[in-house]
């Protein structure tokens, strides 16, 4: 059971990334828009770029694993195709844990490209096993929201309009650009609620000199930002097929 | 010599809040036979093929395939049923070829097995010429024989075929006919649905006729006419479903 399980998990990860995922739109979402986002900022705001590397890593993580995650699951179901996964000897969590995986894999690629650019090109000395920890479960955590975020709603419209909300809210509350520790109060408080939070501070103490434990803490927070979105995720998509 | 029982169903209902789609059913299915469940549309049918394949939950009954419950066993019932849904729902923007292998691998074909198995499918179902084509490109028939492939890619032992003939043309719908012939005598079991009783009655060796999720009779076309003085399966089921006064009564209008 669980090796089929896990088979099917494989099979339609790599089926979405070859069907949805490694096409223009994805990839200029995935890619383009975070380091457009970043280079706008940084031409108002000229400074160190180094200190805006983990922001750009974080974004990418965001809408890359995003871009298409939050529209497949409403898109098959619409086109029939997602019961036709269902017909196969697979049960629905590894059917949504299959579309999670698809769009972690592409996230990775689009990460990967970025982070391997920028510690190249600006001579950054990351801490290799920390960058992968955080990117890794950032990619799981963005992947499943945007799965969690696209069963609670009926149309594929209504999952792009619905993730732009929490995609807009970390852009500004998780630091990306301005840090969390310079925002007012209740701001501060709100921004310890987005998991883009965690992968930002993650991220900037992996490319730290005095790097500190509290990865591990950041970490930690993102597993749980992760169940916290592919249970009930789950539980929602077995409902549609009850 | 007892015929093999390979679908067994017993009080299958399903309720979709005060609405009894199927009203405890009961009906076998021997091996190797064409069962045909007909019916208005409305009748019960699609939810009936949903609760047998899994897609959906009976409310109450069970049904045994192969021997496993419906209700436990699953998964492991679908490893031995291939199942063509009413509509064509394989992947737009992959390949015929593509598309059979990747179906094939979820049911754990190995990669190298997957692409035989569909690349004999795809020259028996005469679409090898469009192979590396995408699905989207194809014509509703061609479609239509793709999906029957890929329920096919995995050597099912029984498969369930919903409306297989709607929304064709005449050529196309007849060369499925044939291909659902051929099955057959290959020693698959099918279980079909249709509201196209001519087609039923070419093709299946029994029927189940199902109005407002109840079954009121099951047996070969013959007997079913014999019974009700009817010279067509279609003349039979007006009768049987009370239909018949509703028909006349339209014509008469006339």
């Amino acid at each position: 059971m669980w090796r089929d399980n896990l088979r099917g998990i494989f099979n339609i990860a790599l089926k979405d990334i070859k069907t949805y995922y490694l096409k223009p739109p994805a990839v200029s979402w995935g890619i383009v828009f975070p380091i457009t986002w970043i280079l706008a900022f940084y031409l108002r705001h000229p400074g160190d770029f180094k200190e805006l590397v983990p922001g750009m890593i974080g974004l990418t993580i965001l809408f890359s694993t995003t871009a298409a995650e939050a529209v497949v699951l409403n898109f098959e179901l619409r086109l029939g195709t997602l019961e036709r996964l269902l017909l196969a000897p697979i049960g629905v969590a590894a059917v949504l844990l299959g579309k999670v995986l698809g769009g972690v894999i592409f996230g990775l690629l689009m990460t990967t490209i970025i982070t391997t650019l920028s510690v190249i090109v600006l001579g950054l000395h990351p801490n290799i096993f920390y960058l992968i920890l955080i990117i890794l479960s950032s990619l799981f955590v963005f992947s499943s929201l945007g799965a969690f975020l696209c069963v609670i709603v009926k149309e594929v419209f209504e999952a792009q309009t619905l993730l732009n909300l929490p995609r807009f809210l970390m852009i500004f509350l998780s630091g990306v650009v301005y840090p969390v520790s310079k925002m007012p109060l209740v701001l501060r408080y709100f921004s310890y609620l987005l998991p883009l939070t965690y992968t930002i501070d993650g991220l900037r103490r992996s490319f730290s000199t005095d790097l500190n434990k509290m990865v591990l803490l950041d970490f930690i927070i993102l597993i749980i930002f992760f169940i916290l979105s592919v249970l009930p995720a789950i539980k929602l998509l077995s409902r549609k097929f009850e | 010599m007892d015929k093999e029982v390979v679908i067994q169903v017993s009080g299958l209902t399903k309720c979709y809040g005060e609405i009894v789609a199927v009203d405890h059913i009961n009906f076998e299915v021997n091996k190797g036979e064409v069962f045909g469940f007909l019916g208005p549309n409305g009748a019960g049918k699609t939810t009936t093929i949903r609760m047998l394949t899994g897609l959906s939950k009976p409310t109450e009954g069970d049904a045994l395939i192969l021997g496993l419950s419906i209700k436990t066993k699953i998964t492991e019932i679908k490893k031995h049923i291939g199942v063509v849904p009413e509509i064509s729902n394989l992947y737009d923007e992959l390949s015929a070829l593509d598309n059979l292998i990747f179906m094939a691998q979820l049911y754990g074909v190995p990669k190298g097995l997957a692409r035989k198995r569909a690349q004999e499918l795809l020259k028996a179902f005469r679409l090898f010429e469009r192979k590396d084509s995408l699905f989207r490109t194809f014509s509703r028939g061609m479609k239509r024989a793709l999906t029957i492939a890929a329920a096919l890619v995995h050597d099912p032992e029984i498969l369930f075929l919903d409306e297989p003939t709607v929304g064709l043309d005449v050529v196309a719908a007849r060369s499925l006919r044939n291909l659902i012939a051929n099955l057959r005598h290959q020693g698959k079991t099918i279980f079909l649905t249709t509201h196209y009783l001519e087609e039923a009655d070419l093709l299946c060796d029994r029927v189940a006729i199902l109005v407002k999720g109840r079954i009121l009779a099951i047996d070969k076309p013959l007997n079913l006419k014999a019974k009700t003085d009817k010279k067509s399966l279609e003349e039979a089921f007006m009768k049987i479903t009370g239909l018949e006064p509703e028909i006349l009564a339209i014509e008469k209008g006339k």
